[in-house]
């Protein structure tokens, strides 16, 4: 948005095919800059903070859980704290809180209200995330889902679905995958996806190299 | 908070204008408290400029996918964080 005074128009800088609700989401934010409630500075601020985020974050505290059973303890209790410790921003709020998938409950995480995500650890959602289809699905039909997305659960597995209602971001500590007992924190980090952090996919030990 | 991890609930069946953040398909369904997180800014009066206070008690509530869904695994669980607000005692 330009900050200088309207006597003159000027075309808006848009991708050419925007959707009504991004016309009305500029319109919103040109009406609180003109009224002063917030400065152009501000949106700029947060976007580029929001992009500067990466699921590489949330797959150093993995990492860190995986080979440290006491910073593990620590992640489940408090993940605030946890990224804290690792120097990561955890963002100003709201609550993240890490669970634990394990041989007898794997969690995935949904929202189906709108597109609540711990964005602080993971960067942005992926369109899928957003989108009706998984967020309609994932509670009604999570198997269905986790075997588009190559999961294979036991029957004798408790899927628990976690939908993001509220304050609360949920971020899944995936399985430690077998073949990985020797590999150190960063390269296991390099193992943990976004979506094994979604808990739409499981992290997988490299092929063996010849 | 009123309820304590393994209590029974139930979430109200009401209509509510404007925004709110308890999902359509769970009410009038029954669920168990599995966490108690803390307490937060009310988004029902938030959301339209006022600062939500007093907080209220946010509950995590895991519900039978069975229960929600006819079609749905009988041990696979929804868990959905709720406010005190819309939850009733299913004791």
């Amino acid at each position: 948005m330009s900050e200088h005074e309207h006597d003159h128009p000027h075309e808006p800088i848009t991708n050419g095919d925007e959707p009504p609700a991004a016309a009305r989401a500029r319109a919103v934010e040109q009406l609180l800059i003109e009224k002063g409630v917030i400065r152009c500075e501000d949106v700029r601020e947060r976007i580029d903070w929001l992009v500067s985020r990466s699921p590489g974050d949330g797959a150093r505290l993995v990492a860190r859980a995986w080979v440290d059973p006491d910073f593990k303890q620590r992640l489940l209790a408090d993940a605030r704290s946890a990224a804290l410790e690792l120097g990561l921003d955890p963002g100003p709020s709201p609550v993240v809180v890490a669970v634990e998938n394990t041989d007898d409950v794997h969690h995935m995480v949904v929202c189906t209200l709108c597109s609540c995500y711990p964005r602080a650890l993971l960067g942005p959602p992926p369109a899928w995330y957003k989108s009706l289809p998984y967020r309609s699905r994932a509670v009604s039909d999570p198997r269905a889902v986790l075997d588009e997305f190559g999961v294979e659960l036991g029957d004798d597995v408790e899927l628990r679905v976690l939908d993001s209602t509220a304050d609360i971001r949920y971020l899944v500590m995936p399985r430690r995958p077998a073949g990985t007992e020797g590999m150190n924190e960063d390269e296991l980090a390099a193992l943990i996806t976004r979506d094994a952090m979604i808990g739409v996919a499981q992290p997988a030990a490299p092929a063996p190299i010849g | 908070m009123t309820f304590a991890p393994g209590d029974m609930v139930r979430v109200a069946d009401r209509p509510h204008t404007g925004h709110h953040r308890t999902p359509g398909y769970l009410k009038g369904k029954t669920g168990r408290i599995a966490r108690v997180h803390a307490a937060f800014a009310n988004p029902e009066t938030r959301a339209y400029g006022a600062d939500g206070l007093p907080r209220l008690p946010l509950y995590l509530v895991e519900f039978t996918g069975g229960d929600l869904w006819p079609s749905a695994p009988g041990r696979d669980r929804v868990c959905a964080d709720l406010f005190e607000h819309w939850l009733e005692d299913a004791e």
